[in-house]
């Protein structure tokens, strides 16, 4: 196991440089120049050689990008000061370091994506467990049906709804923001509740769906019939023979679901105004910041190898048949 | 089957005192296309320490019957009707939870694919143990004996280091006979096999028999055994039930009908069946035709649309009435006995030798 996951985290650090080399020269071919950008319209020839020359455009691309990832590693120095290890350089929009902004931004989404897979993993995975232990009856018709209602509207479109309702008329809430846990553990609560529930309850439905099918699926396969066969009673060969056999599917979205989140829940943060690491990718992007975008997609990137290892570590505690000897 | 007895005479249904007697037995399932009536009037009885064979084609209605003793059909789509009467107890009123305190216990299955049978998650060991502890009321360590013993009983070598293995770490063979030794944790009465050996290749498949066979010795089970393949019925059985379109079509002691079968159904059967010692040359005869739909089924004898003989009975007897089974040795065809006994001699006969 253990050599296995080395295997797997130096395959991570190749992809993560792969991706980030990809990156940059997309980056660098794309018709993005920062610098006549940043110059404005009336721009003089000398003020513009100024320009790349603070923001290290003068030097030659392979230059550039040997200087970001080496950065990475073992931090870098600039005109400005030095930055620590692990440095993904300066925004050219802000001046302020990446990492830090990154880190910034981090725990809003962090908050976001946590509480959301709480809620979606409780309330989504039970009810279609519920659904499916009950299938064809009443309960299984609502859930059913509240989750197909539920997973085709948009967080852009129940956000709005929510916001108009609980902060605007009634002012029962504040408006959405982040407050640091440590601060204020109240208040870190309920400044994201909103913004975490209209975003699960997106997942949640999408969830139950899920949980239901795989689960009456499983329950249909012939060695659950065999546990049936053997006189255990229906909870038991619910619970262990089926459940087991559904977690995989679950377990797999589950770790698509969560990566991609902490790498930015663009969307949400958007309707809610709140400043996570998903805004911070669009104004990476729009301003063409190519620090800034290369930091945030990194960082993303980084939490998809990780899942990706974590989801393979799971299957393996799941179905004895993937475990590596 | 050395050391049993055979009953020359036939397994009449004889009432309430047989170990496990099945009465009109009619299980429909409701489907978006209609009503599928996969068992329709089956009867037949088991005795204690006998084989029961039931052959058929695949959707004849076999495995369905099985499934309907246990219980394990789905409750929501499938209505049953009749009477399955085990020891005394009456299995389709039964509630789930007398149903379940039975199976594993009192009556246990072998399925026919031990691979998808067995669950992938879990050891064999605790797959065995399971049914154990939950019957008897053993303790961990107790059920862990009776498994490795029970293994040990079927052959499996060094059990103590094999309980602990996962299915997929046994062989196809292997992995049967943990399915058996799993069926017999609890010395169950009935034992039902549903082609137990029709994926395991040729040598396994008589290992396993002969396991099979032995055990019922040690064990005094009543065993149904349901299988297409007429040669291992003939090593297996005492009785056999030929089914078609979810009805018994004959009904005798292996013997009689493998030697002298009564349907025409039967006739095509073992007509169809390779021989080792035929011509090579000599093609088989296939059933013309193929199984009726059970959505569907014909009026009448369910065979007639297949049947080469139909035109030896007067009017329209096949097309509008159904043939019944009488009791004992029978089979439900409108031929008279002469018939019958002409046409086995002239025609079938000779190409069974």
């Amino acid at each position: 196991m253990l050599q296995f996951i080395f295997r797997r985290s130096v395959g991570a650090v190749v992809t993560l440089f792969l991706l980030g080399a990809v990156t940059f020269f997309l980056f660098v071919a794309a018709p993005s120049d920062y610098a006549s950008l940043a110059c404005g319209k009336d721009c003089s020839p000398q003020r513009l050689h100024d320009i790349r020359e603070a923001l290290g455009l003068d030097q030659p691309l392979a230059q550039q990008f040997w200087n970001f990832m080496s950065g990475i590693v073992m931090g870098r120095d600039f005109p400005t000061g030095h930055c620590n290890a692990p440095c993904l350089g300066v925004s050219f929009y802000s001046g302020d370091p990446v990492w830090s902004t990154i880190m910034d931004r981090f725990p809003t989404t962090l908050t976001l994506t946590l509480g959301g897979a709480v809620v979606f993993l409780v309330v989504g995975v039970g009810a279609g467990m519920l659904a499916a232990y009950k299938r064809g009856s009443m309960v299984d018709k609502v859930a059913t049906g509240a989750s197909m209602v539920l997973s085709s509207f948009q967080i852009y479109f129940l956000g709005p709804i929510v916001l108009i309702i609980f902060v605007y008329s009634t002012g029962w809430m504040d408006n959405p923001q982040y407050h640091p846990i440590t601060d204020d553990p109240i208040k870190w609560f309920t400044g994201l509740l909103l913004p975490t529930l209209v975003m699960a309850t997106i997942f949640t439905a999408q969830y139950t769906r899920m949980a239901r099918s795989s689960m009456i699926e499983q329950m249909a396969e012939e060695h659950v019939r065999t546990a049936r066969a053997k006189g255990m009673s229906s909870k038991y060969v619910f619970f262990r023979y089926a459940w087991r056999g559904a977690l995989i599917p679950i377990v797999t979205v589950l770790g698509i679901d969560i990566s991609s989140m902490l790498g930015g829940a663009v969307v949400t943060e958007i309707t809610f105004s709140l400043q996570g690491i998903g805004r911070l990718a669009v104004d990476g992007a729009s301003h063409k910041d190519l620090p800034l975008t290369m930091g945030v997609m990194l960082f993303g990137a980084f939490f998809i190898l990780i899942f990706n290892i974590l989801t393979d570590i799971a299957y393996a505690y799941i179905d004895p048949r993937v475990r590596l000897s | 089957m050395t050391t049993l007895t055979k009953t020359e005479d036939a397994p009449a249904p004889t009432g309430p005192e047989s170990f496990l007697s099945v009465r009109d037995l009619k299980v429909q399932f409701s489907t978006e296309d209609g009503i599928v009536k996969a068992v329709d009037g089956l009867s037949f009885d088991v005795e204690r320490g006998k084989t029961l064979g039931i052959v058929g084609e695949s959707g004849s209605g076999k495995s369905v019957t099985n499934l309907t003793i246990l219980g394990l059909h789905s409750p929501r789509s499938t209505t049953v009707e009749g009477e399955i009467v085990l020891d005394g107890k009456e299995l389709v009123t039964a509630s789930e939870r007398e149903l379940e305190r039975l199976r594993g216990n009192k009556m246990a299955m072998i399925f026919q694919d031990p691979l998808t049978a067995l669950s992938p998650f879990y050891t064999v060991g605790r797959q065995l143990s399971e049914p154990y502890m939950k019957h008897t009321g053993a303790s961990k360590k107790e059920a862990r004996d009776r498994a490795v013993q029970m293994l040990e009983k079927v052959g499996i070598p060094q059990p103590k280091m094999r309980f602990d293995d996962y299915p997929h770490q046994f062989s196809g063979g292997m992995r049967q006979r943990a399915m058996i030794a799993m069926a017999l944790m609890c010395d169950p009465d009935l034992l039902i096999a549903d082609e137990p050996t029709t994926a395991l290749d040729v040598t396994v498949q008589a290992q396993i028999l002969d396991l099979l066979k032995d055990l019922q010795q040690e064990f005094g089970s009543a065993i149904i055994f349901i299988t297409h393949d007429l040669g291992v019925i003939s090593t297996m059985a005492d009785d056999l039930l030929v089914m078609y379109a979810g009805r018994a079509i004959e009904r005798g002691s292996v013997r009689e009908v493998m030697r002298e079968p009564r349907h025409p159904y039967t006739w095509g059967l073992l007509s169809s069946m390779p021989r080792l010692d035929s011509d090579v040359d000599e093609a088989l005869t296939p059933i013309p035709g193929s199984p009726p739909s059970l959505l569907n089924p014909p009026t009448g004898c369910p065979f007639h649309p297949r049947c080469a003989f139909r035109d030896e009975v007067p009017g329209t007897l096949c097309t509008d009435t159904r043939p019944s089974l009488g009791d004992g040795r029978a089979a439900a065809c409108h031929l008279t006995a002469e018939q019958k006994q002409t046409i086995f001699i002239d025609k079938i006969q000779p190409r069974l030798r």
